[in-house]
This record gives C-alpha cells, sequence and structure tokens, in this order.
C-alpha cells in the first residue's frame, strides 16, 4: 500500500528548500497520517536527497500537513544540475512511500465514524 | 473621495511569464471582473531581464508583455477591466512606454497607465555590508558578479497608483500576492495596515497568483484525482466583498476544477510555515483557514489572519555563477540500460582525461534514476543517458554536450536522438533590508483623446 493510496501532495521551491503538502483524500485520515508520517520517516525516506532537517506543520482545520525540507534541491532551481531542478516531481515520489495495510486497517477500525 | 464599491471581482490571468494567454482573454470576455493580474515574475526573471536592459535601455520588460497586452487590452478597455502586472520586470517604465505605443496601435483613445519603479536597489545597497540568507556569507563575495539587487515591494505604491486613477500598472518586482491585494484596499477604503485584512487579502492572493493551479492545473491524477475538460482548465477568479469575505471561482463553462483540494494544494504551495508566511505587507497567518464548497467550482475561504509585518524587506540578488553544459542520448531495445551505463562511463573518463573531474556533475539515465535514486526495479526498454556538469567556464560548458553527441559514432552501439545545451548561471541569493531604503517612484503616461 502507497502513501498515494491515501493522500495527495504538490511540491513547492523556494531557493534551496523544497515543501510537500499532503492532504488526505478522506479527512478522517488525517490522524492516521499524523502519526505515521513523521519528519524522521520522510528524512529517512528521501535519504541522501535532503541534506537538511524535515520540519511538518499541522494543518488540523484543514486536515492537511506541509512538510518543509531544507537543502533539498541541490542549491536550487538556479544554479542545480538535476533534470527537475524545481524539485518538482519529489510530490509524487513522496506517494510511493510505503504505508503499512494493517496499520491502516487497525485505524480504519478504530477511527470515530 | 470615491464611492467605495460592496464586491469586486478579481481574475489572475497568468502564473508564470510563459503561460497561456487564451485563457486570460476568455476571463476578460466572460469572467464579469474588475481587474486583470498578470503575475509574471519568478526569481532569477528579473536578473535575466536586466542583462537584456544592459543590452539595450528600452528592453528589460517581460518578453510576452506585447502580446498579452494586445490579447486582452481593448477588452478590458471596453469593459472597463484594470490591469495590474508585475510584467515590467527589470525595466518598468519601458514597459509602460511600449504598452502605450500598442495602445495608440489599437486606436485607443484614452488611457492612463502608470510604472512603479524602486525595487532596483542596486546601488543603495552599495555602501553597506550585508549577509546573505542562504549561504551566511558576506555580500561582498558576489561583488564583480551581481548582476541585479531587487527589493519585493508591498502593495502601498500599487494603491497609490490605483488613486491616481490608473488603468493600467506596471510593476518590476513586488510579492506576488501584493498585485492581486491592492485593488481590495483601494476599492474598499480598508486600513493599509490592518494586519487581520492583509492576512486575508495575502491568502486571497496567494491563492490566485499561480493562475489554473487552483483550477485543476497541476492537479489531475486520473481516477485519483479527476479534472473535467483539461484541455481547456479556465483561470481563476475572486469575488470579495468589502467585509472582507471571498469565494474562488472560475469562468463557467471553462474547464478544470476548484474544490477543497485544489484549494488546499494551492494555499501550502511554496509556503513554509503556514502561520508565519512573511511578506513586506503583513505576516500572515494561515494556519486556521478553512474552505466551504459552496456549489460546483465555488469555494469560500476564511480564517486567515495576520500580525504586523517585520519591516524589512527582502532582496533577490542575480548573479553570474558560471555554466551548465548538457548533453543527452537514447539508448532502446536490446542491453539498452548496459549500454546506456556504458555510455555515461565513457563521458565521465573523457571529462576526466579533459580536466573538467572537478566540477559539479550529474551523470544519470531518464528513466531510471534522474528524478529519484534507483526507484525503479524493471528494466525499461528505453533509457536516455543525461550528462550535466557545472563549469567555470562556456568553453567547458560546450564540452559536455559535444562529448556526449559525438557519441554517435565513437560511443556504445546504437544510440540516437543526441541533445546538447550550454546555459548561463544566473544564481540567486538574498539579502534584508531596511523597508524605508527603496526610494519608490510613480510614472504616469497617458493618451488622451
Amino acid at each position: 500500500m502507497k502513501l498515494g493510496d491515501i493522500a495527495h501532495s504538490r511540491a513547492g521551491d523556494k531557493g534551496n528548500i523544497s515543501n510537500l503538502s499532503l492532504i488526505p483524500y478522506n479527512e478522517l485520515d488525517y490522524l492516521f497520517l499524523k502519526k505515521q508520517i513523521t519528519e524522521e520517516k520522510v528524512k529517512s525516506y528521501f535519504n541522501e536527497r535532503i541534506k537538511g532537517s524535515v520540519t511538518r506543520y499541522e494543518l488540523p482545520h484543514l486536515h492537511a500537513f506541509n512538510f518543509v525540507l531544507e537543502a533539498a534541491l541541490y542549491s536550487g532551481v538556479t544554479r542545480s544540475l538535476a533534470l527537475d531542478p524545481h524539485g518538482k516531481t519529489l510530490s509524487s515520489i513522496f506517494l510511493m512511500m510505503e504505508i503499512d495495510p494493517e496499520e491502516y486497517q487497525k485505524y480504519q477500525q478504530s477511527k470515530p465514524v | 473621495m470615491k464611492m467605495s464599491k460592496t464586491s469586486i471581482r478579481i481574475g489572475s490571468g497568468a502564473g508564470y511569464s510563459g503561460d497561456l494567454i487564451q485563457p486570460a482573454v476568455q476571463l476578460a470576455k466572460e469572467g464579469t471582473i474588475d481587474y486583470l493580474i498578470f503575475e509574471c515574475l519568478a526569481e532569477r526573471t528579473i536578473a535575466l531581464a536586466q542583462l537584456q536592459k544592459l543590452k539595450d535601455p528600452q528592453l528589460g520588460y517581460d518578453p510576452l508583455l506585447e502580446e498579452r497586452i494586445k490579447a486582452v487590452l481593448p477588452i478590458c478597455v471596453k469593459k472597463n477591466i484594470k490591469i495590474i502586472s508585475n510584467m515590467g520586470a527589470a525595466n518598468p517604465i519601458a514597459a509602460v512606454d511600449k504598452i502605450i505605443e500598442l495602445a495608440k496601435q489599437l486606436k485607443i483613445k484614452k488611457l492612463k497607465v502608470v510604472a512603479i519603479s524602486g525595487d532596483d536597489v542596486i546601488n543603495a545597497i552599495n555602501d553597506q555590508d550585508y549577509k546573505l540568507i542562504e549561504s551566511g556569507d558576506s555580500i561582498s563575495v558576489l561583488k564583480n558578479q551581481l548582476v541585479s539587487a531587487n527589493a519585493y515591494l508591498g502593495l502601498r505604491p500599487i494603491v497609490e497608483a490605483l488613486k491616481l486613477d490608473a488603468d493600467i500598472i506596471i510593476t518590476g518586482r513586488v510579492a506576488d500576492p501584493a498585485i492581486f491585494m491592492a485593488p481590495l484596499f483601494y476599492e474598499f477604503n480598508w486600513d493599509i495596515d490592518n494586519s487581520d485584512l492583509l492576512g486575508k487579502a495575502t491568502a486571497m492572493g496567494h491563492l490566485l497568483e499561480c493562475a489554473a493551479q487552483v483550477c485543476g492545473g497541476y492537479f489531475n491524477d486520473l481516477d485519483k484525482k479527476q479534472v473535467p475538460n483539461p484541455e481547456a482548465i479556465g483561470f481563476p477568479i475572486a469575488e470579495v466583498t468589502s467585509d472582507g469575505h471571498y469565494t474562488i471561482t472560475k469562468v463557467p463553462n471553462s474547464g478544470g476544477i476548484i474544490n477543497k483540494a485544489t484549494c488546499t494544494e494551492q494555499l501550502l504551495y511554496e509556503i513554509h510555515d503556514p502561520k508565519n508566511y512573511i511578506t513586506p505587507d503583513v505576516i500572515a497567518d494561515f494556519s486556521s483557514v478553512r474552505f466551504r464548497e459552496l456549489a460546483p467550482n465555488q469555494v469560500e475561504i476564511s480564517g486567515a489572519t495576520g500580525v504586523k509585518k517585520t519591516g524589512k524587506l527582502k532582496v533577490s540578488l542575480g548573479y553570474k555563477d558560471g555554466y551548465i553544459g548538457e548533453g543527452q542520448m537514447s539508448y532502446g531495445g536490446y542491453q539498452a540500460k548496459e549500454r546506456a551505463s556504458l555510455a555515461l562511463k565513457i563521458i565521465k573518463n573523457k571529462l576526466h582525461n579533459l580536466g573538467l573531474s572537478k566540477y559539479d556533475s550529474n551523470y544519470e539515465l531518464i528513466g531510471v534514476n534522474s528524478l529519484s535514486k534507483d526507484q525503479v526495479e524493471e528494466t525499461p526498454s528505453e533509457i536516455r543517458i543525461r550528462v550535466a556538469l557545472r563549469t567555470k567556464t562556456k568553453e567547458e560548458a560546450i564540452t559536455v554536450g559535444q562529448q556526449v553527441e559525438a557519441l554517435y559514432t565513437n560511443g556504445p552501439a546504437a544510440g540516437g536522438g543526441a541533445s546538447k545545451s550550454v546555459k548561463e548561471i544566473i544564481a540567486v541569493q538574498s539579502i534584508l533590508i531596511d523597508g524605508n531604503l527603496p526610494t519608490i517612484q510613480l510614472t504616469t503616461k497617458t493618451i488622451e483623446s
């Protein structure tokens, strides 16, 4: 099971910093994502790609998160040698993250309706 | 004093300098809008424009200005729609002269166009040391490479220009949301120091500034995120009332979709801490924003607010930083990945022998590891190699593409479709300056019958 099965994302860039929104299709999955998609997990998922820290901002009213990835764009769009210097494609790469289907099942059974 | 309106409609006519023009024409014709706003300046665009201005003092504005203005001006004049844009780039006054010239060609009898300049602070920052935000170095390390220094101005000068009864306002560097926000403060006589209203207006500007991106553009993910009529996505309109309520919508029957999901993606686009979105006018707080779908393609936004601005302005510094040389070649069919990998190895050795291995480089297989490292498990039947180096001189950058291209007759079997490019790097870093440093000037040009 992939993160993209239950949530969507858009990447933005400012200098060498990338931000990835994470928005569940079903608002009730917000708390599941809050528990599962931690700063540490995102940092290790992107591995050597992100040279800096990962900060997660929570937007409970919108049932959404904003992940800010420091030093993630090979010094930014103006100098980067990358094929996608903005890191536009990072959002859908993010959505390839594995989700534990059993954990999700458990959450589905316990969450408020 | 002019009569205050109770509601206005603001259309977003461009999300970047190369954006489509037809949806802006559609907005002008069918959007029942009062303002048409074009946001056309990316981070380094102004540095590139500055280089152009150095070559020709009558240039340095947006390359699509002429085409855009020609397409929408007759309609906007007829329907009394005001135009605001940062298409002035490095030369707002030359842009205004050009617009007057175009308007005369279009036989427009009456027009007032105002240029806002003063964002160019390259001389004003000369005598002081500043710390670069990104690298932490002193600005002096860039001294001979510096091409441009432009402060992000706020909405005040745009409101001033509206008070001059301008039909068209052309700016250089301003905060992107500001060109959308200014009409609200002018039309509704809002207090320009009211942080709550500034925060609300910032959220509106932010949602509009990438045009189609809030209307289902950059959103389609097939069954997961469906976008109707994706060939004809309309551009957004904000309908704002004088008490600060607003909805985002689009022209009826245009393609695309506006819903909570498109608005949430766009609200968070290119922001960091949603509680502290720093602009020249306010520190906006989007953390309590809520979206409500009132009808199909009509979303109400509430909950944005803000606190007092910092008093500092961000300045984007454009500077020359060498060159990027690039080459690509495709391999397909039998042992495609192996031959592509061999080609990369050959180029790497050649560039090393030419003394270029000291430079930062990318050697990658498009289709395998160019976007993310080794995510592909199966071997694709076609692969494109890509080599990119950041070099000091143009000649070295040219060598990269030449070596890749020469794989045609010198490389592994059956490479095809070589391409090469060289570009000069105009890099960008930033500093913060005192908000009072820029000397802002309004220049008015008119056609009168």
